[in-house]
């Protein structure tokens, strides 16, 4: 732990125990290494940020702390106690709530159903148990409320919403099922600019709500105004753990892009010398 | 005629029937999976009514609850297949739709000699099963079976599951997404072996009522069926694809398709042709639906 990201947290976050730390983890799949020894810490109130090209290893670490595979080496703390997710189901139990880049959401159904799919509030007792409608109605446009989210309508589908707006309300959703930990796997990567800005508005609104978010991503220019502390990975491995007094924007992209090897690329793309 | 009393009794008839199975078809179908052994299946049931109590002459509540315990297994097996392998349902109820063809046809000779299995009214028991599964309601000056009263209440009962309960929410994901479904926590496995269970369950009162209604099965009862709950189904708005689609809509499937069936002999037209009549109103359905969800979808964007 003498890394600068860790002592960044402790002057920020104020939180002295993380919520959820990982140490020294790693993950093989036969002979090939998808990761080996990842240490890193998500605070409540901070966004840590995993930035990776493909095949990185990021998949691998979200299906490591969503509870989809069991790290080989190292171990995973929640609350400062050595945990094991034996499935998705027991992250989830434990606050630890992911949204997928592109399985958020159920196109055709509309927003109410799917904002409390999976955890739908029930009225009535024995066989006449039903799904309270009235209730997730009325919550689903509160919470979306809260968020800053400008729904017209819960009752329309999913599918008629913007990439940008469903992951929206996936965040919200999140949020509102009582989410600790938030990890988004690219939630900005298909979109456009202004739609990139929205979701990153709402990455920062779980945080000030006091989520730990974890924000995976490729794109520095993404990363570097919401994150502070930033995990750089290249296949497997950490590339660095900086906090974000000790990284810049473009310092992280070069660190991402391999520093030398950009150089490199940018000779190669020079125009030859005429003549 | 076709407008009276008993005209509407007549073409209820066959609706009530194809109509509790229409139902069921598309609550599977809405949760993203097809049932090809479904038609197939009320001839199973109806001849395990009829082998046990009028071969074995057992009393017939015996042979509905033995009908009842196959339609369940081969429903699990349908359902346990299909979550355990990914493959399409579609491939895997056709096995299970053969199958049980050539299970219909042995098992029915090996005990019987012949190709039907009769006898079913001298069984104990009899009158009451009749009462239950075959009776008549006389309603103004009209006889109306009690099948019809059944497929009203199996029609509520659907819709009211999937609109209305945290099962259906579940029905609605998983036939929409599956993958994303389970991310959520949807137990999407249960749910479509439960989907099989019920398609199954309703072959079993469907079989039952036939057996009782006629207490002589033959052999092929059922087969080419399974093809008629599904285009009633998707008259009725399913998709295709899973993940929409309604219980209402598909009891107006299997009302559309009694109203032609009898509506061509009220017509005095040759009868030859209903099936062109069928399939004609299946396309208009499909691309009738196609049309009506993009406008929807575009209206609310």
């Amino acid at each position: 732990m003498t890394d600068p990201g860790m002592r960044g947290a402790v002057t920020r976050g104020g939180g002295a125990v993380p919520l959820l730390e990982l140490r020294g983890v790693g993950k093989s799949f036969g002979p090939v290494i998808a990761l080996d020894d990842i240490s890193t810490s998500v605070r409540a109130g901070e966004v840590t940020c995993v930035l990776g090209d493909n095949g990185a290893g990021k998949s691998t670490l979200i299906k490591v702390l969503s509870g989809v595979h069991r790290p080989d080496r190292g171990e995973l703390l929640l609350d400062g106690q050595p945990v094991t997710f034996g499935a998705p189901r027991d992250a989830l139990d434990a606050g630890i709530a992911t949204v997928y880049q592109d399985l958020a959401m159920i196109p055709l159904m509309a927003i109410w159903r799917n904002f409390f799919l999976g955890s739908e509030p029930t009225t009535g007792w024995g066989p006449f148990r039903r799904f309270d409608r009235a209730a997730a109605k009325e919550t689903t446009r509160r919470e979306l409320a809260a968020m800053g989210i400008d729904i017209r309508d819960p009752d329309q589908p999913v599918g008629t919403l913007s990439g940008g707006e469903r992951q929206s309300v996936a965040i919200a959703r999140a949020v509102h099922l009582g989410a600790r930990v938030l990890i988004l796997d690219e939630p900005t990567s298909a979109l456009g600019v202004r739609q990139a800005g929205v979701v990153l508005r709402y990455i920062a609104r779980a945080r000030d709500r006091g989520l730990g978010v974890v924000f995976i991503t490729h794109n520095p220019h993404h990363a570097h105004p919401v994150g502070d502390r930033f995990l750089l990975l290249n296949r497997g491995r950490s590339l660095g753990h900086y906090a974000k007094d000790d990284v810049t924007r473009e310092g992280l992209t070069r660190l991402m892009a391999g520093g030398a090897e950009l150089d490199q690329l940018a000779h190669e793309l020079e125009r030859p010398e005429p003549g | 005629m076709f407008r009276s009393p008993r005209g509407i009794a007549n073409w209820l008839d066959p609706a009530s029937t194809l109509g509790i199975m229409a139902v069921a078809v598309a609550l599977l179908m809405i949760g993203g999976h097809f049932d090809l052994s479904a038609g197939v299946m009320t001839g199973t049931t109806a001849l395990t009514v009829g082998i046990v109590a009028g071969e074995f002459e057992q009393s017939i509540w015996l042979g509905i609850a033995i009908a009842l315990a196959v339609a369940l297994a081969v429903g699990f097996l349908n359902g346990w297949l299909v979550t355990r392998t990914g493959l399409p349902s579609f491939i895997i109820t056709l096995g299970t739709f053969l199958m049980l063809q050539g299970i219909n046809l042995g098992l029915t000779k090996f005990f019987t000699g012949t190709v039907t299995a009769g006898g079913i009214a001298r069984a104990p028991g009899y009158d009451l099963a009749e009462a239950v599964f075959a009776s008549r309601i006389t309603l103004g000056a009209a006889q109306i079976r009690i099948a019809v009263l059944w497929w009203v209440l199996a029609t509520v009962l659907a819709s009211y599951v999937l609109l209305r309960t945290r099962f259906g929410n579940w029905i609605f994901a998983t036939g929409g997404d599956d993958v994303a479904a389970r991310n959520v926590g949807v137990p999407a496995q249960r749910t479509t072996i439960v989907l099989f269970l019920t398609t199954a369950t309703a072959a079993w009162f469907v079989g039952t009522t036939l057996a009782v209604r006629l207490t002589n099965v033959q052999a092929n009862t059922g087969i080419g069926q399974e093809l008629i709950y599904i285009v009633a189904a998707v008259i009725g708005g399913c998709l295709l694809t899973g993940g929409f689609g309604s219980a209402v809509g598909a009891s107006l499937g299997a009302l559309i398709f009694g109203m032609t069936q009898l509506g061509i002999v009220y017509l005095n037209w040759n009868a030859d042709w209903f099936y062109f009549f069928l399939g004609a109103m299946l396309l208009l359905a499909v691309l009738a639906n196609r049309l009506v969800r993009r406008y929807a979808e575009a209206a609310r964007r």
